[in-house]
């Protein structure tokens, strides 16, 4: 039976973690990330788990440690946030490149400068070409299930990628909420024992790992790589709806709130989300047609399904908890590449950037915004594509 | 050869076949070719201690030939040379004169 707890989003992954015991753990503490491995350890200590944990002295190493072992043939994972990430990056690369499935939780948090430790999804937006599967979660429940769902999914014989598990910092990872806990057995048989695919560790089978491409075979191997992306989506359904059986909760690529009819939509992420999800309610009250979508599967992601989803709204809201100093904000490039595989009338398409360095977001700058897009969808002008939202003039 | 496609590649560019670096004849890179005289040869085998490629052969514990499908001409051979009186026995000479 499962068990409801109140937790932190940290204390959920970490337990999730706990449920499936995985052999080696690298990583190395930041804020808000910390209390992961700070939970996660106790385990170890404790005896609760017999994960391999190795502290090392930098992000760098951590994955860089998470690779070597992931390579040996270890179920392996690790936990950072924002600069944490950043100092990986050379590294993220490597390990997608190598195919190594090995699993992040990212709490998501701005990136310096100036320093600040507070929620905003530079980070992960950051790592976006990297190579690795990213779920986005709203809650410390979505985080808890996208991080037993991402072993099944990353591990897939068809996929074998790294993937990583999005959550908010502090507005999620440090907040007590409701969490539903699925027993330790069922998640253990969930997840499965770890198959390793040409394992260092198999003397009878010497492997070298990351030898020197030249032009001659480069191309073909990133072709390949984009190629197991492709078959990223089926299998976070299939397991999705695996997990449903188990668990009664319900995942697909992205959630579609109120969007059937909806003639104004906003694509929002993560926890923002929620507080988004109230606010079209009142909206409905109202007798507007307002509706959300939710992305969970950011990379690889489904152009075409959210092209479908979105397709029959006149205006969509793009909220963008990242930026492109110059650019639009990341999630507003792929729904702009999404919007291309509509053909006939498309939706009018706008950016907003909101909730900078943890700057709150709160339900009448989503109230704003949807006033805005109603206008518009009234024949309205649109005075500017991308504009920031709850900041001082 | 007839190179492959990606749908034929190990994932991840893991190398399935031991030892298979022997059929990548590094020689070809060389623009300079190390030559061996060896009347100025003492036999210190310095040259086969500093070489990376492995590229120095050995015949009864001498050294012998230069292995020119793996020297790639990096001259390292030729600068640690002590040779006989001042005059080295490995000379590096343009591949094309
Ligand atoms: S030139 Fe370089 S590679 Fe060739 S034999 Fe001398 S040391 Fe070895
Ligand atoms: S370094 Fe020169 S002298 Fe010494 S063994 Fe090699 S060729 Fe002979």
């Amino acid at each position: 039976m499962a068990k409801v707890l109140a937790v932190s989003g940290n204390e959920a992954v970490a337990n999730a973690f706990r449920q499936i015991n995985p052999d080696v753990c690298a990583a190395y503490p930041i804020t808000p990330s910390t209390e992961v491995m700070q939970r996660f350890t106790a385990f170890v200590s404790d005896g609760e788990v017999d994960t391999e944990v190795i502290l090392v002295e930098s992000e760098h190493s951590a994955m860089s440690a998470c690779i070597g072992a992931s390579a040996a043939g270890g179920r392996v994972f690790t936990n950072t946030s924002s600069q944490g990430l950043a100092l990986m990056w050379e590294m993220l690369f490597i390990a997608s490149g190598m195919r190594l499935p090995i699993i992040l939780s990212l709490v998501n948090r701005a990136l310096a400068a100036p320093l600040n430790i507070h929620c905003d999804h530079s980070d992960g937006m950051g790592a976006r070409d990297t190579g690795w599967i990213q779920l986005w979660s709203e809650n410390a429940q979505e985080a808890y299930d996208n991080t037993i769902q991402l072993f099944r999914i990353a591990e897939h014989m068809d996929i074998r990628v790294p993937a990583m598990i999005c959550m908010d910092g502090f507005i999620i990872s440090h907040s007590i909420a409701r969490v539903e806990f699925l027993e330790d057995d069922e998640v253990k048989k969930f997840v499965g024992e770890f198959t390793p695919v040409n394992p260092l560790l198999d003397v009878t089978k010497p492997v070298s790992y990351g030898p020197l491409i030249l032009p001659d075979y480069y191309m073909e191997y990133k072709r390949a790589q984009h190629e197991a992306m492709t078959r990223v989506s089926k299998v976070v359904l299939d397991v999705a709806a695996e997990f449903e059986k188990l668990s009664g909760r319900r995942y697909g690529l992205f959630e579609a709130y109120r969007l059937d009819d909806a003639e104004i939509a906003l694509v929002i992420l993560n926890s923002a989300a929620g507080t988004s999800k109230d606010v079209v309610d009142e909206f409905r009250d109202k007798g507007v047609k307002a509706g959300l979508l939710k992305p969970r599967l950011f990379r690889p992601f489904p152009y075409e399904e959210v092209a479908a989803a979105l397709k029959g709204a006149k205006v969509v809201c793009v909220m963008d908890r990242a930026d492109s100093f110059g650019g639009f904000g990341p999630m507003y490039m792929e729904i702009a590449s999404a919007m291309m595989l509509i053909s006939g009338n498309r939706p009018v398409l706008i950016n907003k950037i909101y909730g900078l360095g943890g700057r709150d977001y709160l339900p009448e700058h989503a109230a704003m915004v949807l006033d805005e897009m109603t206008e518009i969808a009234k024949g309205g002008r649109v005075k500017t594509y991308k504009e920031y939202i709850g900041v001082r003039e | 050869m007839k190179l492959k496609g990606w749908k034929d590649l190990t994932p991840g560019a893991v190398l399935t076949e031991p030892g298979s670096a022997e059929e990548f004849h590094t020689g070809s890179w060389r623009s300079f070719r190390p030559v061996w005289n060896p009347e100025n040869c003492i036999q210190c085998m310095f040259c086969w201690t500093y070489c990376p490629d492995m590229a120095i052969k050995t015949k009864d514990g001498k050294r012998d030939e230069f292995d020119y499908d793996f020297c790639k001409g990096c001259g390292i051979c030729a600068l640690e040379c002590p040779g006989k009186k001042g005059q080295k026995a490995i000379v590096m000479v343009e591949e094309d004169k």
